[in-house]
């Protein structure tokens, strides 16, 4: 065990999924040719003022009952300065007292039947900056706004975290819950989902806090498992050199696998935060809170418990089907349509969290675009729940489907694969084995339990998979007495 | 003897002139006067003169609307649609504002004919006009004197007669102490009456536009034009507009008038004293009824004021780097150069003043004993007035502590420059409504009065103040090289 402990507070950018944004009636979509989606706000020019969009705050408060945090009745923009090309204004109209959203927490799982809660420290509301593009333009950057204004929702942990592993997982666990609020579309590729990893490192039982260093725009979970633990080692292996941690901006470099350091503390901003004048506060009252508190989906936590608790399932496979929202509504379709019960629930979990997610994986597809639907996935389950056919044929059933063939009824007819339950067919083709294995009944009257597996995979060969395998070693264990 | 606005309304709807007409004779002023003066920054002449056109195809079928026809100025911090918006600093000196200010809007669609925009100090920071790029406005009653600040192109061009109103805006004064030091009635209103959307922010809390006219019932008229909540300024109210010139006529008989006596003292030139207690017994004999206050925080307002401005001037002055619009250095070669030499060649020195104090009371360290300090110290100030108000209606007292002084005599000393100020910061530190009418002379320049009302209450000064001007004759007094 190593005597070092890592410390790991995330801060996560949730890109707000408003039509419009935070502080202008310009559109938000990914993608329009540059600058095409900045207005005179967007612009900072002179003599423009911020307008705030409404939906944004009711986004955050979403977020904040969700994860039952404070929420102040009064919530203030303040403005952060700094000069940067593509930030407009000259600063970004930000939170500092008073966010929108206080303390909450969330819990996470790391691991298979451990369970931590993590500390959600503040989610603040701001507005994103434009982007600097260096590649286009020989010697010259050019500046694109249209990124500009628009809302994210600033997610910051407590440095609860303790390894790699439990930060992908808190990072996991928020972008699941943000996507099942409907607040942030998720998109990591585009930036709809961004984090920031504070990283520091001590002695086991020390009580203070290392000298961190902050890992910036991590855009995926890859990622930020590999920066993580690259960084942890670096901090470790330069303090045990006799050297010290400084603290300062590093950035994850995927392709080197390394952090390099951007800006050390001495450089950075002195951001000169005040509450912004052209903004008044924000009142939020007990009744909109309230309000939104009714409208809540069913959250990720509550379906995991109504799966255990109503369905019966394994904490575990309630946990992995519920981290990601379009797996959850497919494991419901099949419930919403009638087509399965209860009982068929655990093998209908391990179908998708098994064969299905495998496949889809394979084929780099989203399970909204899977070729098998929730309910004919329902009716495979219930051939094999009916022991129309085993559990292993259901694979190759399974296969065929996945290639288009029909459903699992007319692809058991059209290939023949019922399910062998006949006694007296099962007993015959039992007999033609033991006829041809004597060695072996000898070894199994001996004493030997172990060849009856042999004399079960004989006959389910005889039978090219189709008898029923708890018939067959029952009717072995008669016919070898 | 130059005409107020309801004149120009009366000649244009009973047909004696047209738009046209009168248009063409304001230019001519601006032409023959303003390389004296220096008041307007642009004339837009083509403009006026299409404007004034289509206002004339308006009136020959009706009245139009409330300013049909009536040529006007705006202070050049009022973004204008495809015209030059320079805010009197060369920063701005190449920026034609892609869009019009709300204020501009409205005035337009009321059917106003725009003249031109007007000088003034640089970004508003200043008391007397000389801190134009484009050089100081001379005051029409002493060419040697200032005219004021910030405002000073828009009362000096009021004064003179080369506009019979324009646009102003009044962070701490700006159109108050000019309106006074030029002899012409200017108005700041409860912060948020006016949109100050397209208004060149100097400092977001305090700025406020405001009219600048002849008669406090110009005020009036173009206040209610200007007036009234706009959704594309989060800080504008909601309050209902009052029919300004509705309750002009109405007598002030019983109207509870307090005199700070903090306002009184020895920093007020005592012939201006004796000027503005004249001006009391008229209002004595209308009927109003005087009683002495006091605001006991009125010392703290100058550098209450100074921290608040300063620190939001900073950050709104940040745009200004040279990367989209206004002024960018010659051949940067790189960011760090592109923003220290940009901003370097655009700002003048009071504007970098400004810029670094405020820089300084926001820094890390400071923030409490600065910023914060002042906040609380706003809150105090603004306590005066609400206890002043349980016990009287408005509040009287001097615009400036002195008549407008000779240019350059205070260019060095800016503590000096500051301390015109005294009077007049303490209202936008508040968000109240103030303004400032004409009541006599010392030493052949005006003396301004100021009148002070609680939220929302600009009826009764305009009110007040036109009782007031149907008593006396000083607001329609003129110099007589622009006579």
């Amino acid at each position: 065990m190593s005597e070092w402990e890592s410390v790991i507070g995330l801060e996560i950018h949730a890109q707000l999924a408003t039509a419009s944004k935070i502080f202008s009636g310009a559109s938000t979509a990914y993608g329009a040719a540059a600058n095409t989606q900045a207005c005179a706000v967007d612009l900072g020019l002179p003599g423009v003022l911020p307008v705030l969009n409404h939906e944004a705050v009711r986004m955050a408060i979403r977020f904040g009952v969700a994860i039952d945090a404070i929420i102040d009745h009064e919530s203030v923009f303040a403005r952060k300065n700094y000069f940067y090309p593509d930030l407009p204004k000259g600063y970004q109209i930000s939170q500092f007292e008073n966010p929108i959203v206080g303390k909450g927490q969330i819990s996470i799982s790391p691991a298979e039947g451990e369970i931590k809660q993590i500390g959600i420290t503040r989610a603040h509301l701001e507005e994103d900056a434009g982007k600097s593009i260096h590649d286009q333009f020989p010697e010259q950057t050019g500046i694109d706004l249209n990124r500009a204004g628009t809302p994210l929702l600033e997610i910051v942990s407590e440095p609860d975290l303790r390894s790699a592993k439990e930060a992908v997982a808190y990072a996991r666990k928020i972008h699941s819950l943000v996507r099942y609020l409907e607040i942030c579309d998720g998109n990591m590729q585009e930036g709809s989902f961004r984090c920031d990893a504070n990283v520091s490192v001590r002695r086991k039982g020390d009580g203070k806090l290392g000298t961190r260093a902050e890992l910036k725009n991590i855009n995926s979970f890859r990622f930020l498992e590999r920066g993580i633990n690259y960084e942890i080692e670096r901090q470790i292996e330069l303090i045990e050199d006799g050297g010290k941690v400084v603290q300062e901006t590093r950035l994850y470099d995927s392709e080197r696998d390394e952090t390099r350091s951007m800006r050390s503390k001495e450089e950075a901003n002195d951001y000169r935060y005040f509450p912004d004048p052209d903004l008044l506060p924000v009142k939020v009252s007990a009744a909109d809170i309230a309000e939104i508190r009714a409208a809540l989906p069913e959250l990720p936590e509550q379906k995991k418990q109504r799966y255990i608790n109503a369905l019966g399932l394994s904490d575990y496979n309630a946990e992995l089907l519920t981290a990601n929202r379009d797996t959850a509504l497919y494991f419901e379709a099949a419930f919403a349509e009638g087509a399965a019960d209860a009982a068929q629930a655990a093998l209908l979990a391990n179908w998708i969290l098994g064969d299905l997610t495998g496949a889809l994986n394979k084929a780099v597809l989203d399970i909204n675009d899977s070729p098998i639907a929730a309910p004919a996935l329902v009716q495979l389950v219930a051939r094999i729940t009916d022991e129309t056919i085993s559990g292993k044929i259901a694979k190759e059933v399974f296969e065929a489907m996945w290639q288009g063939e029909g459903s699992a009824d007319d692809i058991i007819e059209a290939r023949g694969l019922r399910q062998i339950t006949d006694s007296g067919a099962i007993a015959s083709l039992i007999d033609e084995v033991i006829a041809a294995n004597p060695e072996q009944v000898e070894q199994f009257r001996a004493g030997k339990e172990k060849v009856l597996g042999f004399f079960v995979g004989q006959v389910m060969k005889q039978s090219r998979g189709k008898a029923n395998p708890g018939q067959v070693n029952a009717l072995l264990r008669d016919k070898l007495k | 003897m130059p005409m107020t606005i309801s004149d120009i309304r009366r000649g244009l709807v009973n047909r004696q002139f047209s738009s046209v007409e009168i248009t063409r004779d304001y230019l001519d002023r601006i032409a023959s006067h303003n390389p004296v003066l220096n008041c307007f920054i642009s004339v837009t002449e083509d403009l006026a003169l299409q404007q004034a056109a289509t206002a004339d195809a308006v009136l020959a079928r009706g009245p139009g609307e409330l300013l049909t026809g009536v040529p006007l100025a705006h202070k050049d911090l009022f973004c204008t649609d495809g015209v030059k918006t320079s805010c009197g600093s060369r920063m701005l000196d190449n920026f034609i504002a892609p869009y019009d200010a709300t204020v501009v809007e409205r005035i337009r669609d009321a059917g106003a004919v725009m003249l031109g925009k007007t000088n003034m100090d640089e970004f508003a920071m200043g008391s007397s006009n000389e801190n134009s790029w484009y050089g100081c406005v001379a005051n029409p009653w002493n060419t040697a004197h200032v005219p004021g600040g910030s405002s000073g192109g828009s009362a000096a061009s009021v004064a003179a007669g080369l506009a019979p109103a324009a646009t102003g805006t009044d962070t701490g004064g700006s159109i108050r102490q000019p309106a006074a030091l030029c002899g012409v009635t200017g108005i700041k209103p409860t912060y948020g009456r006016v949109s100050r959307y397209g208004m060149i922010a100097f400092a977001s809390s305090l700025d406020q536009g405001g009219p600048i006219a002849r008669s406090a019932a110009d005020c009036a008229l173009l206040l209610q034009a200007m007036a009234g909540f706009d959704s594309r300024d989060s800080t504008s109210s909601e309050i209902a507009v009052d029919e300004y010139s509705a309750n002009l006529e109405q007598s002030i008989e019983g109207l509870r008038i307090g005199l700070p006596k903090e306002y009184f003292t020895e920093g007020l030139d005592s012939r201006l004293a004796s000027v503005i207690e004249t001006a009391i017994d008229e209002l004595r004999k209308l009927g109003a009824e005087i009683c002495e206050i006091s605001l006991p925080n009125t010392g703290l307002s100058i550098p209450t004021y100074y921290v608040v401005a300063m620190a939001e001037c900073s950050s709104n002055l940040s745009r200004f780097d040279g990367v989209r619009f206004g002024h960018r250095c010659a051949d940067p070669i790189d960011l760090e150069d592109l923003y220290k030499r940009s901003r370097g060649e655009g700002f003048g020195a009071e504007v970098k003043r400004r810029i670094l104090i405020g820089t300084y009371a926001l820094s890390a360290g400071y923030y409490d004993a600065y910023y914060l300090k002042a906040q609380q110290l706003r809150r105090m100030i603004k306590d005066d007035f609400q206890k002043a108000f349980d016990s009287v209606d408005l509040i009287l007292g001097p615009t400036t502590p002195e008549v407008a002084f000779k240019i350059g005599a205070k260019t060095d000393d800016p503590v000096s420059m500051y301390l015109q100020d005294i009077y007049t910061i303490s209202l936008n530190l508040a968000g109240l409504p103030g303004m400032s009418l004409p009541v006599g002379f010392v030493d052949g320049l005006p003396v301004g009065m100021q009148l002070i009302g609680n939220y929302f209450d600009e009826a009764r000064l305009l009110q007040t103040a036109h009782r007031y001007q149907q008593v006396s004759d000083w607001h329609l007094q003129i110099p007589e090289a622009f006579s």
